[in-house]
């Protein structure tokens, strides 16, 4: 499913904090956000989800304002993950991750096997058979990650957004959550800090700043050193990497001002 | 001897809702028997089919009317406003994400029991329907002054917490107010017993009256109950998983207000049963909602009727107010639980 954002304009707490945004996935592409902080991708995030109405603007989701669908249509085409939403409840984490089946069960319907299917199935895909049954209070910051994108999975959406999915996860589940997510070919946009991941793992990138549209493109296209030093004020140089396709990103740490 | 039942154990939960119904069922027919008379078992028993026409053995006449018409009206209505407290502290908490939420805290019993005694000392109308409506309008309007207080959803769970204080703080304000301007001497060694909360004078029609209220709410509460599982994470993460946050937050707020205002017209405010049973709930059968509301129901009914017959028992020809015994059974067996909790972590 393609994902349309038309002219996004988002105030909070009197602060205008998304401006005329407009972005487009395709179906089946990954879609980079990316910006330094506080640069709206969180509020863009939840505007595209449909947890916040857009002061202006709409977003279609393949075709369909999404203004017009009701929360449960919603659920069942789009998973949104947050960064750290937790919990105090002593649940375990296939309780978490069976969540995801929400949207798909009535009230008093009882599990199926593609409930279980779909649960299993997910905490595979992110590695987590083995902790199925421990407690979400005693899971590190990594393994909480990697339930809550499990619990994603389980909701079967044909739309995925993550918000920094790789934040505290060490650089093997990076990877392997990365990894997973473009593989997956679901229409997924992705906030993410870490320009190289965005150069490896993003069919395209858009850039915010300050809550303004400022690049979309190929990674090849969006990450040059001259939006480096514009949008994130570092210096660094791009070369296209000798190992894959794309660019490949060194920040020059002790150099003057570029 | 208690344990955590692993998920997926119905088995385990069943045994467990088995064993509190006959729990229940001792409980109630030992509140028949004990009082300032004991009555025997039998006696109660057969009192019980007698009036449901179903034996006609020969009893004393003042002991069964004693058994059907007071005390087990009485140990009814006990059990209900037990299941219905702990139902209200266990949706609560979980809407809220804290541990502390309950009509009381959140100032919904202080509301209630203003408006109800607006009703008594100031007349507003008369007789048991409109002290029932002015325990409704105040509990409504206490929800309310929270609601506002805490800006609705945008705000955290503490803010509503602070808001319930300042709201318990400021009803209970006007309702002594109330009292101490207008109240004759009698009218206020009503209001006051009935303040700390008081089984004494509910009879038959209270109980019909709260069997449906109880019974409707708890239908209400389990069709929400795998919605209230999405709330663990907080509203968004529920309405990204298609939960309508803003509707199912009024209807369960208003089943809950419905069920306190309901409660404290008849008996008064009582603590402590919404804030401990849901914990002990809990517990024992974890924080999925589809077990955890029945565990409430059970558990809540059978720890109110047996505060009641411990507030009949303790002092000889004197009944201690409910509200005393909740809170002295309680604290030590919820410290006992959270200490077991602590050691196992």
């Amino acid at each position: 499913m393609s994902v349309v954002a038309e002219s996004l304009s988002w105030q909070a707490g009197g602060r205008q904090i998304l401006q005329d945004v407009s972005l487009r996935a395709e179906p089946g592409e990954t879609l980079g956000l990316i910006g330094p902080n506080g640069s709206g991708k969180s509020s863009l995030l939840r505007l595209l989800a449909g947890l916040r109405r857009p002061g202006a603007g709409r977003v279609e989701i393949d075709g369909q304002d999404i203004a017009r669908l009701s929360r449960r249509d919603m659920a069942l085409r789009v998973a949104l993950v947050q960064q750290q939403s937790t919990t105090e409840a002593n649940v375990t984490a296939r309780d978490v991750v069976r969540l995801g089946r929400t949207p798909h069960r009535g009230a008093l319907a009882g599990w199926t096997a593609a409930d279980e299917e779909a649960v299993a199935q997910a905490l595979a895909g992110v590695g987590m058979q083995h902790a199925a049954t421990r407690i979400w209070r005693t899971l590190s910051g990594g393994e909480r990650q990697r339930i809550q994108i499990a619990r994603a999975l389980a909701q079967k959406p044909s739309v995925l957004f993550l918000d920094e999915p790789t934040n505290h996860l060490d650089i093997e589940h990076q990877i392997a959550i990365l990894r997973l997510v473009r593989d997956l070919r679901l229409t997924s946009v992705v906030a993410l800090h870490d320009l190289n991941h965005a150069a490896t793992f993003c069919d395209r990138i858009v850039v915010l700043q300050k809550g303004r549209h400022i690049a979309a493109g190929t990674p090849d296209e969006v990450l040059t050193e001259d939006m480096l030093a514009r949008v994130f004020s570092v210096a660094g140089r791009v070369r296209p990497s000798p190992y894959r396709p794309g660019p490949e990103i060194h920040f020059l740490v002790d150099a003057p001002e570029a | 001897m208690l344990h955590r039942l692993a998920p997926g154990e119905p088995l385990g939960l069943l045994a467990l809702l088995g064993g509190g119904v006959l729990a229940l069922g001792f409980c109630v027919a030992a509140a028949a028997g004990i009082g300032d008379f004991n009555i025997p078992l039998r006696t109660v028993f057969l009192a019980v089919t007698n009036n449901l026409d179903l034996t006609a053995a020969p009893l004393d006449r003042i002991e069964e009317s004693v058994v059907w018409n007071l005390r087990l009206s009485r140990a009814l209505v006990a059990a209900l406003c037990g299941a219905g407290l702990a139902i209200c502290g266990a949706i609560l908490q979980s809407l809220l994400r804290n541990p502390l939420a309950e009509p009381f805290v959140l100032g919904v019993s202080a509301g209630a029991s203003t408006g109800a005694v607006a009703v008594i000392v100031l007349g507003i109308g008369a007789g048991a329907v409109s002290l029932s409506f002015g325990a409704f309008a105040g509990a409504f309007a206490a929800f309310g002054f929270v609601a506002l207080l805490s800006n609705g959803t945008v705000s955290g769970p503490n803010q509503t917490i602070l808001a319930g204080v300042a709201a318990s703080q400021l009803f209970n304000a006007l309702t002594s107010y109330i009292v101490m301007t207008s109240a004759n001497a009698q009218q206020a060694r009503d209001v006051m017993f009935w303040l700390l909360g008081s089984f004494g004078g509910v009879r038959w029609p209270e109980f019909q009256l709260l069997l449906a209220v109880i019974a409707l709410s708890l239908v209400v509460c389990i069709w929400y109950a795998r919605t209230l599982d999405a709330f663990a994470f907080g509203d968004e993460e529920a309405a990204s998983m298609g939960v309508s946050v803003g509707r199912v937050r009024i209807v369960l707020f208003g089943v809950t207000a419905l069920m306190t205002a309901t409660i404290v017209s008849m008996v008064g405010a009582i603590g402590f049963v919404g804030l401990v049973v849901p914990h002990v709930a809990r517990f024992l059968v974890g924080p999925l909602h589809l077990r955890l509301l029945p565990a409430c129901v059970v558990l809540g009914a059978v720890f109110m009727v047996t505060a009641d017959i411990v507030s009949r028992v303790i002092l000889p020809q004197q009944t201690l107010p409910i509200g005393v015994v909740t809170a002295l059974v309680g604290v030590p067996f919820f410290s006992v639980l959270l200490y077991r909790a602590r050691n196992r972590m």
